[in-house]
Parts: C-alpha cells; sequence; structure tokens
C-alpha cells in the first residue's frame, strides 16, 4: 500500500495530491503503518486472543466455548496454581535483589581502571549471549544428582560424603534454580548499568572529592541518584524476565521435584500444550499480567519519582 | 487367553447368525470368515503419513521399506514425515480439528479419544485382523476401540521392563530376580546395604515416571477412577500403594525425585544403580557400545514385579494408527494401513524394531526377535500386561489432561518422599483429578 502511495506521488499526474503528501500529518501515519501493523499483528492480536481463549474452554484443536470466569474460579481452588503463584513471587523477588545487588557491583567494578578492559567486559556478557537453553543444559549436568561436577569436587576435596541432592530437595532445588538465573541475569544489568555510569560526568565526582566526599558519600550522593532512572528501567525489564521465566526451569527440573519450582509459565504450558486445556493454560498466562503490571508500576512510580536529572527536588 | 477364547465365540456367533440370516434370505455364499474388505487405492492417490519418531533404526528402516513395497505394488506414493514423540500429541489434535494435515498419524496413549468423530471408522480392518490373528490384547484395543467401533488400528506396545544387573544382585545374595512386590522391597533393601541400590524415577518424566507410578498404584489394586469415570483414587488400596512406594524409595539411590526421562539411563549405565526400569534401549546403549561389553553381558531384564492384585499390570506406552476423516483418499489410507499392519509387514518390522515395539495382535506375538537375545523376552509380555491410561474409566478429555498434569506421578512421589503422608497425596490427588472428572 505505501509502495502504491509512493509510485503515484512520483506520477506528474498525481500533481494535485501532493499537499496531502506533504502534509506532515498524513505523512506521519503513512509511515507509522507497517510499525502499527506489525504491533498490532503480532502483539495486540495475541494477547487479545490470549485473554479471550481465558475465558473459554478452548483444547487444542477444539474451538471452545465462552465460560466466564469459570477457569479463574477452577484456578482459584486449585493448590497447584497457588503453588505456582509463590513460587514465581520467590523466584521472581531473590533473582532480582540478588542480580540488582551483584550487577551494581560488577558495573562498579568493571567502571574502575582495569587491564584488558574491553576483553573482559566481552567475557562477562557471555552468559546473557548464550542461548538460554544451551547453559541451562549444561547447568543440568553441573546439577546432576549423580554426576554434578561440584558434588564430585567437594568429595574428592574431603568435604562432604554424599552428592549433594540440587534438583531433587525442594529447597535445594529452589535455590539451585534461582542462583542459575542470577548467573544468567547479572551481565544485563552490569552491562547495562556500566553503560550508565559512564554517562556520569567526572567533573561531579573531582568537585565532590575537593569537598572532601568519602568513596561512599559520592556512590550514595552523586552514582546511586544519578544511576537510579536507568536501575528503574534495568530492574524492570529484569523482573519482567524473570517473572516470565520458562527455559531454565523445563530444561532443570520441569517444574519439579514435587512442584517445588513450577513456575506460573511452565504450570500454563503444562496445562494448555501437553495437557491441551488452552483455556485453562491461557488463564494462568493471563494472571500473570497482574503482577506484572504491579512490577511494572512499582519499578516506575517507585524508583522514578525523583526527578534528579530535570533538576526536581523529589 | 480367555478373553481371546469369548471373542471368538462371539465373533463366531456374530458370523453364525449372519450366516443364518444370509440363508434364509437366499443369497449365495453364506460368508467369507477371512476375507479382507478389500480397498482399491483411487487413482492417482498419494498419502502423507506422519508419525513419531523412531527411537531405533531399524523401526525406521522397516517402516519404510514396507511403505516402499506398498508403493510399488499399488503405485500410491507415499511420504513418511517424523515428528518428536511429544509433540505428536498437540500436532494430531490440530490436524484432526483444522481438517487437514497428514492422511494417517501414529498416535500415542488415548489421542485417538480427543477427537473421535474426526477419525475415519477403521472397525471392518481391525475385526479382519482380529478373527485372523487371535484377537487385540484388551490394553491395546481399549486404545482403539469406542462404542463397539475402531477408531484408531493398535499398532504397538512400547515396552517398560526391569533391567538390572545380575553380579550386583548375586553380591546382594540374590540370585533370582523376585516377582512379587513384598520380595522385590526385600531385595532392593540388601541391594542398599551390601551392593548398589535400585533407582526408579520421580521427577517430571512423561515415559518413566508414568510408568512407574501407574505400576506402584495399579500393583497394589488402586486406580484413578472407576468404571463409570468416578474419581477413585483416596482409596485403602491407594494409600497402601503409597505406603510400598515410601518404604521402597528410602532403598533407592538419592536424588531421584529430580529425575527426567533421561538420568536412570546414564546412572544405570555408569554402573551406580544395579535396578531400574526402562524400555530395552537402555540395554542397547551398552550393548552397542564396545567399552561396555563387559556391563552388556551382565545386564538381565524382567517385567516389574507383581502386586497385591495377583497379576502383572503395566501402562507402558502404545501407538495406534489413525486415518483423518478429511484425507482424500480414504481407500488408499485404509489400504496402506491394511498393508502395513498384516503379519508379514509387521513380522518384518517387529524384528527390525529390536524388542522395542510389541504386537497388539495375539497372533503376532510369536516373533524370532524376542529369542534373539535373552533381555528381549520380557518385553515381549508388554502387550498382555498393558491397561489403558484412563484405567478403569473411560478413555478421553479427562484421562489425559490428568496424565499430562502427572497426577499419578507426584501423588507417588509426594508419599515417598515423605513429602505427604500417603492419606494427604492421596486426597490431593483425588482433588486434582476431579478438576479433570468434573464432581
Amino acid at each position: 500500500m505505501a509502495n502504491a502511495a509512493l509510485t503515484h506521488a512520483d506520477a506528474p499526474a498525481a500533481r494535485s495530491r501532493e499537499p496531502l503528501l506533504q502534509s506532515k500529518g498524513f505523512l506521519g501515519l503513512l509511515f507509522m503503518l507497517p510499525g502499527a501493523a506489525f504491533l498490532l499483528i503480532f502483539l495486540t492480536y495475541p494477547l487479545g486472543l490470549g485473554v479471550w481463549l481465558g475465558f473459554t474452554d478452548t483444547r487444542i484443536g477444539r474451538a471452545g466455548v465462552f465460560v466466564g470466569l469459570e477457569n479463574y474460579q477452577l484456578l482459584w481452588e486449585d493448590s497447584l496454581f497457588w503453588l505456582s503463584v509463590f513460587n514465581t513471587i520467590l523466584y521472581t523477588v531473590v533473582a532480582s535483589v540478588l542480580k540488582f545487588g551483584l550487577g551494581l557491583w560488577l558495573a562498579l567494578l568493571l567502571n574502575e581502571h582495569i587491564p584488558f578492559k574491553a576483553f573482559v567486559r566481552a567475557v562477562v556478557l557471555l552468559p546473557w549471549v548464550v542461548p538460554t537453553v544451551l547453559s541451562a543444559i549444561a547447568f543440568w549436568w553441573i546439577y546432576d544428582s549423580q554426576f554434578s561436577i561440584i558434588s564430585w569436587a567437594l568429595i574428592n576435596l574431603g568435604l562432604i560424603e554424599t552428592p549433594i541432592n540440587f534438583l531433587g530437595d525442594t529447597t535445594n532445588a529452589r535455590i539451585t534454580v534461582i542462583l542459575t538465573n542470577v548467573w544468567r541475569g547479572i551481565p544485563f544489568v552490569a552491562i547495562t548499568l556500566l553503560a550508565g555510569l559512564q554517562t556520569i560526568s567526572p567533573s561531579l565526582h573531582e568537585a565532590a572529592t575537593l569537598d572532601g566526599a568519602t568513596s561512599w558519600q559520592r556512590f550514595r550522593y552523586i552514582t546511586l541518584p544519578m544511576l537510579s532512572p536507568l536501575i528503574a528501567v534495568v530492574m524492570t525489564f529484569s523482573v519482567l524476565f524473570t517473572f516470565t521465566d520458562f527455559q531454565l526451569i523445563y530444561v532443570l527440573t520441569r517444574g519439579g521435584p514435587l512442584n517445588a519450582t513450577h513456575l506460573m509459565a511452565t504450570l500454563s504450558f503444562q496445562r494448555a500444550i501437553p495437557g491441551g486445556q488452552l483455556g485453562e493454560g491461557a488463564a494462568i498466562a493471563v494472571a500473570m499480567v497482574p503482577f506484572l503490571l504491579a512490577a511494572i508500576l512499582f519499578s516506575y512510580f517507585g524508583l522514578q519519582r525523583r526527578r534528579w536529572q530535570q533538576g526536581g527536588t523529589d | 487367553m480367555t478373553l481371546s477364547r469369548r471373542d471368538l465365540l462371539l465373533g463366531t456367533a456374530g458370523l453364525a447368525a449372519g450366516a443364518a440370516g444370509a440363508q434364509l434370505l437366499g443369497s449365495g455364499p453364506a460368508f467369507a470368515q477371512a476375507a479382507a474388505p478389500a480397498y482399491k487405492p483411487e487413482q492417482g492417490a498419494s498419502l502423507r503419513v506422519l508419525r513419531w519418531t523412531p527411537f531405533v533404526k531399524g523401526d525406521e528402516d522397516s517402516w519404510l521399506a514396507n511403505t516402499k513395497k506398498f508403493s510399488d505394488e499399488t503405485g500410491v506414493q507415499v511420504r513418511v514425515d517424523k515428528e518428536s514423540w511429544e509433540d505428536i500429541r498437540p500436532k494430531a489434535a490440530v490436524a484432526a480439528n483444522v481438517g487437514s494435515g497428514p492422511d494417517i498419524m501414529l498416535v500415542w496413549f488415548d489421542d485417538p479419544f480427543q477427537y473421535p468423530d474426526k477419525l475415519m471408522d477403521v472397525t471392518d480392518i481391525a475385526t479382519n485382523f482380529a478373527s485372523k490373528y487371535g484377537g487385540y490384547y484388551p490394553g491395546l484395543e481399549g486404545y482403539a476401540k469406542r462404542d463397539n467401533k475402531f477408531i484408531a488400528l493398535p499398532l504397538a506396545a512400547i515396552g517398560n521392563g526391569i533391567l538390572y544387573r545380575e553380579s550386583m544382585l548375586q553380591q546382594a545374595g540374590w540370585s533370582k530376580f523376585p516377582e512379587k512386590t513384598d520380595e522385590f522391597l526385600e531385595m532392593c533393601k540388601a541391594l542398599k546395604a551390601k551392593s548398589k541400590p535400585a533407582g526408579f524415577a520421580l521427577g517430571k518424566a512423561v515415559g518413566d515416571g508414568n510408568n512407574f507410578a501407574h505400576w506402584i498404584v495399579w500393583s497394589h489394586g488402586g486406580k484413578m477412577v472407576d468404571e463409570s469415570g468416578k474419581v477413585a483414587i483416596n482409596s485403602p488400596e491407594t494409600i497402601k500403594a503409597l505406603q510400598y512406594a515410601r518404604e521402597l524409595y528410602q532403598t533407592f539411590i538419592p536424588g531421584t525425585e529430580s529425575w527426567l526421562d533421561i538420568n536412570n539411563n546414564r546412572v544405570f549405565l555408569s554402573g551406580d544403580i544395579s535396578v531400574t526400569a526402562n524400555g530395552v534401549s537402555l540395554y542397547y546403549s551398552a550393548k552397542n557400545d564396545p567399552k561396555m561389553a563387559d556391563m552388556a553381558k551382565d545386564i538381565r531384564s524382567t517385567t516389574l514385579p507383581v502386586g497385591p492384585v495377583g497379576q502383572a499390570v503395566e501402562l507402558h506406552q502404545t501407538t495406534s494408527a489413525v486415518i483423518f476423516q478429511y484425507t482424500k483418499y480414504p481407500n488408499a489410507a485404509r489400504a496402506y494401513l491394511q498393508y502395513m499392519l498384516d503379519k508379514p509387514q509387521m513380522d518384518a518390522w517387529i524384528t527390525a524394531s529390536s524388542a522395542y515395539c510389541c504386537p497388539p495382535l495375539k497372533g503376532m506375538i510369536d516373533n524370532p526377535v524376542w529369542t534373539s537375545d535373552p533381555v528381549h523376552e520380557p518385553y515381549k509380555r508388554a502387550s498382555s500386561t498393558l491397561r489403558t491410561n484412563g484405567y478403569a474409566g473411560p478413555l478421553g478429555y479427562a484421562s489425559a489432561a490428568t496424565m499430562a498434569d502427572y497426577v499419578m506421578v507426584d501423588m507417588v512421589a509426594e508419599a515417598a518422599t515423605g513429602q505427604r503422608t500417603p492419606e494427604e497425596a492421596a486426597k490431593r490427588a483425588e482433588q486434582r483429578a476431579n478438576r479433570y472428572y468434573r464432581v
């Protein structure tokens, strides 16, 4: 369509339409059209369809009928669903806090003058670059109940007697998947915050140093406030990624042992695809939306309120 | 066996009645007992078959060779595609309901019962096979027959069996593998104390986990639902089974609750466990590796022990062939399956599958493959010990969803690990199953 319009514009016969094509509003609309179509087809439609499916009893391959809130009612009474909600929140909160703390620390370290700076920064990014499924399979071996290299090393060092039951014990399994997620998520936080650190003008630090500020004071009153808008964005994304994590769990445990690591995303898949109940699976996925919205709103309003960069006070 | 005789009697009675009727009407020859329904492929017909990715190479080669023979004889071109076995279920459901896709599919478990109206009636082919070859094993027939109508043709049971290390058993003082569950428990205790422990998957292992959990419950007389489809899992029998599972679990190697389908294979091949349950493929992993020749010689196999119910009952994996109604060449499709599932082709295919596939018809069970290696023999019994996953109720959406949600596996794992008491675990399974078998 856009092509057709442009060829028309080139044709001399279409001179009379020039004002329209030169109108900013019309051109703007025209140029936004591909983007809008893309968003509508690949984002809005699937999302809308997912919400709609959640109100139906659709199964794979069989169109369902509208059943109102029945899926949600059933989930409300389903202890496995609530367990997955608990797991998801635990997973997201603990992993996000760790990723933020460790990521910021790493960013500060990388911001110092260290030898082979570019190389080190590239290496740090690796966990993020490697496809999740591949790294998850590697971790699956690392955490194997019999062949774990960690257990092997500790046994040979004489520190433990039997292999650690990483993925078999419910508490261990939760800790293990959270740490693996942290390992994978840190580079994203660290590299993004590093970029933010580099935009902070050194003159601010110099001035503060001349005024006798300690390094903690410089961090607390210069670095952190200057970084906070970026932290808000990074952590919003990080929380979203963590909350919707699927691949890691699916490879490592499939939600086991005893459903201790079943997240809402994995439960949604289990019910929708192997179980065939698209309606209920969609309902679980939709049930994630309020949590995600809450996380976004918290990040934006909680962390971005201080408009330091605009010179505002609070 | 009694069932086959009954089938036969019923069959002959029906045929006799039909013959009498035909004679009364004065029409020509009374009947031809073994006359197979003859399907003449349509002019210019071609077929698309979608099957699960074979587990053993010989299976695929033989299936394709048989297909080629069919094409040569009939001129019908057949394209055989394959898909990972876990992806078959959603693909088949979509094909059935969208109304386009492969003409024939090899599906799993109760798949045909998810869309029975979209499948072609193949009763005539099935009854002809049944009368010719001594009848179907009831379990496999259960996965294909709905309201006295065959909506699928039983193809094979993928056998599950015990694989164990003879030397390790001897070390623990057992010269023979026990046949009863209580002796089995004793042996596992001895193995743990004096030799290498046993290990069975209790994690979310689609195949191994379900096989083990269903065996534990069924062998003690527990069942998910009764004949009418009412949830009956919270029963004294189930509690017994779970108490047994709890005791048995304590003899296992640590970590079984995290095991997925592949874990028991790895641990068994590393020599860390003495007993596990698996398809015959595990034996072949050792046998085909020259470095493991010694281990392969030490591997023995048997069926899972018999519990208080007094007979061997197992889930196994079952595969059936379906024809979708939307096919443009129904006669070619029926002729194809009739050809592929007939004895000469099946015999070749079963032989080539190295004991992985067990035939559905009693008259096909004798095959040189079962004696070619002593480890194969127990897998011969897969078809006869097989029960449908929705036992004892009807198959359908609820039976499929209950298994996909790991209700049985979770219950056994919860009780075995001591996370919940057997009573609590059974009650929770009842609640979860009731969500599907709506009360």
